[in-house]
């Protein structure tokens, strides 16, 4: 028979679905019973391409037919993450970051080195894989029984040919975090990040345990009065989203912690995730409870493998121990967590497209309204937060929020995490309190790599814009950078030296947008292909054009930001020859 | 209409399908119960048993609204869900499961389509099907009933309009003095008193020379006959044939006239009646193409012809005077059947909004006329049984692009579309060393034709499907039997015993010829 599956493709599917007792010949269940198992088309196809390798069409068709998902749809699925292949490739891929922090960190001769090494097999390259601390870095994955995904780090082209055999064992570098007020950094590299015990010697678990003995509106009203905000760039209020969600009519409810950390320059929820996974399985904890949900999601990435481990570990952790499950500290309060892996699409960054994605469809966003407190994941009042935000909580909920509020200043409460990367000489997690200067944290981080002159800094990531030197005065709070024209976004401090190719780097982000666009909407689509051409060409005037239509028509906020960082590039005549 | 049941599915209705074919319906299912090709009475059988036994019959309706329901549940005793299970193939927890759906839902429909009614017991069939909606009280209300799917916008107009041997306009018998007098005053001729002959009696008549001029609209018989080569004998013995159509079909061909007509839904006014009984007007978009001609002026100037000038007849004429004889259309005038978007009949009088849905008086207290009957029917396998010259069970349908013979769907290109193949189980290619597009020879008693293979999940072992789509390429109906139902004349195209053999290369492929019949 034409496209049949392997005995190992349908051994991996079977794994995930569950074996079928027999060939159906006779009868068979299905009907809206196995459409509600939508959800597992990612994970399935996951487990097909974590095994093989690749997804062929027979191991596709097993998935639709395991699934009942029409094949032409669920071909639409597998194609629209950059993780899966549905062409033959080797069991071993190394996927080389190519992006901007490590673009500026030597990948260029990387990714020469491959492929004068490999050819045009065995490796791919990759948008920003989360790890700019240790620039330029690779991502390799062996399928198989046991895959192995291994991130690895300070990638040199000596390096290159032992790559695919087998990576040295772990070595991405070290960490370096630091900052003028550790809260939300206090525990790292202080505990084992896969030991409940330790945790709760760090005093973790106090936070739910008072939450549960103030009760769930007490919960929203701290929030609130914290004065907390979004994390992930909207800066939207946490508080606000919560009492929503908490009041919405329809049920089931459902929370979702948006980890799927992409924004390039960003590395703030790895580090977070990684090393003190705990925390955010707390958080969550809190935020179901105090919302009336009882299952949660927590998106990660598919480019984080150890952060979904460690998750992983922590949530079974917490399940033994009573801190997940039907009867939480035995206060007869139900909450359960499910890691799911994102697959490589920037776009599921964006909440909407995030649903869509655990939902097994296409991570296409959809249109608000709805909002997700009124019809989120599987149509039901959902509450999505950032990792960080989700940090944030158990400190309001144990320290009170006065205390929180009284941090920063009155428009941004609180501290910040900034991933300062690029051309730094400690690139690593940063945490301040907001007010503090764009000077004041580079200084932190010990200042341009090798004293060289300061030529730009890339606030917000791909998504955010380019500040010149001038800017260095700049506080870092919502309002004083909303007011500069420029944005905390996801605390992306990217800075680039005298040294640098800037056309080369705008050129990349350019090239970013238009490869993760997700093409529903056309601004956005084609939007990005002609901003890309036009800076080529140095066609001004139709860039700005384009950004305009981008920013006033796009459905997400992919296209709407699209061009944040290619327009400032052109105002601060960073692509002029000669001026480096 | 499936199109309106998926609505209802994604709103959360349940299905089940019953199938020998897990087919792409049976995917939307949530139980497919496959069972052998012409056991549908005793897994109707087997269903009633149970909701009788659980003790879910609704009662209260049975015994105001029904009789003969002792009869019947003496008759279903012997299915239990083993016997069901032994007949059918069909687990006996799955019978089970569908019995207690159907009888615990608040509402249920009976659908279906051919595999009901293209059996040698055709009518037992149906009425297998009647049994358990009487015996759960899901008729005559809103959202409930029995309903066959029709193939095609107008079959059940075609019926309503009297193209039944035993049937005026209206539903009307003609074994009813009264009503051929009402007809006959207003056609001035006399109408035989008795009941005409159905299609398979027809061909006998044929055979038997009894019948020898036959005038055809909008058929190809010589292509949609079981027993094709027998067909086509047959129809080439006739003294006079006389085909209209708005295709040269296979049946044209053979024809001693042929007369070029309209298309229906484009080149004609008129009505049609889906299978909701809604009639709706279709309305005149094109004028037919060359001498081609509407099928009402074709009949006018043949009477012409005849001797009877009826004048210039217009559609909207003919329509009045099928109100004035029919009752069920009475209230339908152009003018309402356009404002209210088509009416359901029976339609009374100009003041009645026609009816959602038939049986409503069974749920009358008292019922007003006569009780629904209860019908013992038993199983009756399939007239040809398999066995070891014939071992294998070959059904035949349609596929979702095309309609019946091709005649008018094999014009247009569908990416469906992939000709015809003979759809096998993996477990059967495996057996007889067939790939995808392997020529497989299928021999019936009546006959052999090559098609290529196709490997089909949703079959099993034992089973083959094909179709009559592509008879140019492949002539199915030279294998299918011509058993016919005695009461609804519609042949067991659904169940013929064949044998499989790979044409292997290097061995001249036969042309198909018919070999001995012994049916």
């Amino acid at each position: 028979m034409k496209d049949a599956p392997t005995a190992e493709e349908i051994a991996a599917v079977d794994a995930l679905v569950g074996t079928q007792a027999q060939r159906d010949t006779r009868s068979a269940h299905g009907g809206k019973a196995a459409r509600d198992d939508r959800h597992l088309l990612l994970p399935a196809l996951h487990a097909v391409n974590d095994r093989i390798g690749w997804i062929s069409a027979g191991a596709l068709n097993y998935i639709c037919r395991r699934l009942t998902v029409p094949p032409a749809d669920a071909f639409g699925v597998a194609t629209f993450y950059h993780m899966f292949s549905l062409e033959p490739r080797p069991a071993t891929t190394v996927h080389v970051c190519d992006d901007i922090a490590c673009l500026a960190n030597g990948a260029a001769d990387v990714c020469a080195a491959m492929e004068e090494h490999y050819g045009r097999t065995s490796w791919e390259r990759s948008p920003c894989l989360g790890m700019c601390d240790h620039a330029p870095a690779a991502l390799v994955i062996k399928a198989g029984a046991e895959p192995v995904q291994q991130p690895l780090g300070h990638v040199h082209a000596a390096d290159v040919p032992s790559l695919v055999d087998m990576p040295r064992d772990g070595r991405t570098g070290k960490l370096h975090v630091g900052g003028t007020q550790l809260r939300l950094l206090r525990r790292i590299g202080k505990i084992d990040p896969e030991s409940l015990d330790d945790y709760r010697a760090h005093g973790g678990y106090a936070a739910l345990r008072r939450a549960l003995e103030i009760g769930p509106d007490a919960v929203i009203a701290e929030i609130a009065a914290s004065k907390l905000v979004g994390r992930g760039g909207a800066a939207f209020p946490t508080g606000r989203k919560m009492e929503a969600v908490a009041r919405a009519a329809a049920h089931p409810h459902y929370v979702i912690c948006n980890a799927d950390e992409s924004e390039p320059g960003t590395f703030k929820d790895r580090i977070l995730m990684e090393q003190d996974p705990f925390a955010i399985v707390e958080a969550m904890t809190i935020s179901g409870i105090a919302t009336g949900c009882e299952h949660g999601y927590i998106y990660v990435r598919g480019e984080y493998p150890v952060a979904v481990q460690r998750l992983q570990r922590a949530i079974e952790q917490a399940r033994r121990h009573g801190f997940l499950g039907h009867d939480i500290m035995e206060r007869g309060v139900r909450f359960d967590l499910e890691v799911r892996r994102g697959a490589g699409a920037y776009i599921c960054g964006e909440e909407t497209a995030l649903f869509n994605s655990i939902e097994g469809k296409r991570g296409e966003p959809r249109n608000k309204p709805p909002f997700p407190a009124q019809a989120g994941l599987f149509g039901k009042p959902t509450l999505v937060n950032n990792v960080e935000t989700l940090a944030c909580i158990p400190e309001i909920i144990t320290e009170g929020a006065q205390t929180f509020a009284a941090i920063g200043t009155s428009g941004s409460t609180g501290t910040k995490l900034y991933c300062v990367c690029g051309t730094v000489a400690r690139a690593g997690l940063y945490e301040v309190p907001f007010g503090t200067t764009l000077r004041e944290l580079i200084d932190l981080a010990g200042g341009v790599r090798e004293n060289r002159k300061l030529r730009t800094v890339l606030l917000g990531g791909a998504a955010g814009t380019f500040v010149g030197p001038d800017s260095l005065d700049l506080p870092l709070t919502f309002e004083d950078t909303r007011a500069a024209g420029t944005t905390v976004g996801s605390g992306v401090v990217m800075l680039f030296d005298e040294s640098i190719d800037m056309a080369q780097i705008v050129t990349r982000i350019a090239g970013f947008f238009r490869d993760e666009s997700c093409g529903q909407c056309v601004p956005c689509r084609v939007g990005t292909v002609r901003q890309q051409e036009a800076l080529r060409r140095g066609d001004a005037a139709l860039i700005n054009e384009i950004a305009r239509a981008m920013r006033d028509a796009s459905i997400c906020g992919l296209g709407q930001t699209a061009a944040n960082a290619v327009e400032s590039a052109l105002t601060l005549r960073l692509l002029d020859k000669g001026a480096s | 209409m499936f199109h309106h049941m998926l609505r209802g599915i994604r709103q959360g209705a349940k299905l089940y399908v019953v199938d020998p074919r897990r087919t792409t319906s049976a995917q939307w299912a949530d139980l497919w119960l496959g069972l052998d090709v012409g056991s549908d009475i005793a897994l109707a059988n087997a269903v009633g048993r149970e909701i009788i036994a659980a003790g879910l019959a609704n009662m209260p309706f049975i015994q105001r609204a029904t009789r003969g329901f002792e009869a019947y549940r003496e008759s279903v005793q012997p299915y239990t869900l083993q016997y069901g299970e032994r007949v059918t193939g069909v687990p006996a927890d799955a019978i089970r499961e569908l019995a207690h759906a159907y009888a615990r839902a608040d509402r249920a429909m009976l659908c279906w389509t051919l595999g009901i009614t293209e059996h040698h017991n055709a009518v037992d069939n149906v009425r297998a099907l009647i049994n358990l909606s009487l015996l759960t009280g899901h008729v005559g209300r809103y959202g409930s009933g029995v309903c066959p799917l029709r193939g095609q916008n107008n079959v059940q107009g075609g019926g309503d309009m009297g193209a039944l041997p035993d049937k005026l306009p209206g539903g009307q018998s003609v074994d009813n003095a009264e009503l051929r007098a009402k007809f006959e005053r207003v056609w001035g001729a006399s109408i035989p008193p008795h009941k005409g002959w159905h299609l398979g009696e027809m061909f006998e008549a044929m055979n038997r020379g009894e019948l020898d001029t036959l005038y055809v609209i909008g058929e190809n018989p010589a292509q949609s006959e079981a027993d094709q080569e027998h067909a086509m004998h047959v129809l080439r013995s006739l003294r006079g044939l006389i085909v209209q159509d708005i295709f040269l079909t296979k049946t044209a061909e053979l024809a001693h006239v042929v007369l070029p007509a309209s298309a229906a839904w484009c080149e004609a006014e008129g009505t049609v009646t889906n299978s909701e009984r809604r009639v709706q007007r279709c309305r005149k978009a094109l004028d037919p193409p060359g001498e081609a001609h509407d099928d009402i002026q074709i009949i006018c100037d043949l009477a012409r012809k005849l001797g009877r000038d009826w004048g210039t007849v217009t559609a909207h004429e003919v329509w009045d005077e099928c109100r004035s004889l029919s009752p069920w259309h009475a209230g339908m005038s152009y003018e309402r059947l356009e404002k209210l978007d088509g009416i359901p009949w029976p339609c009374y009088d100009e003041q009645h909004p026609g009816e959602q849905f038939l049986h409503a008086r069974l749920w009358e207290d008292p019922v007003r006329g006569a009780k629904a009957p209860f019908k013992v029917v038993q199983h009756a396998p399939p007239v040809e049984a398999l066995d070891d010259d014939y071992p294998v069970r070959l059904t035949t349908g349609r596929r979702l692009e095309s309609y019946n013979t091709g005649v008018q769907s094999g014009g247009y290109r569908s990416p469906l579309r992939h000709g015809e193949t003979l759809d096998i189980s993996p477990e059967d290619a495996q057996r007889y060393g067939l790939e995808d597009g392997d020529p497989v020879r299928v021999t019936s008693r009546r006959g052999s034709v090559v098609i290529p293979a196709r490997i089909d999940p949703g079959l099993r072992a034992g089973l083959v499907f094909t179709t009559f789509h592509f008879n140019d390429e492949v002539a199915t109906n030279i294998l299918t039997i011509d058993a016919t139902d005695p009461q609804s004349g519609t042949a067991e195209f659904k169940a013929a015993a064949v044998r499989l053999e790979k044409v292997t290369a290097g061995r001249e492929e036969q042309p198909a010829a018919p070999q001995a019949a012994a049916v």
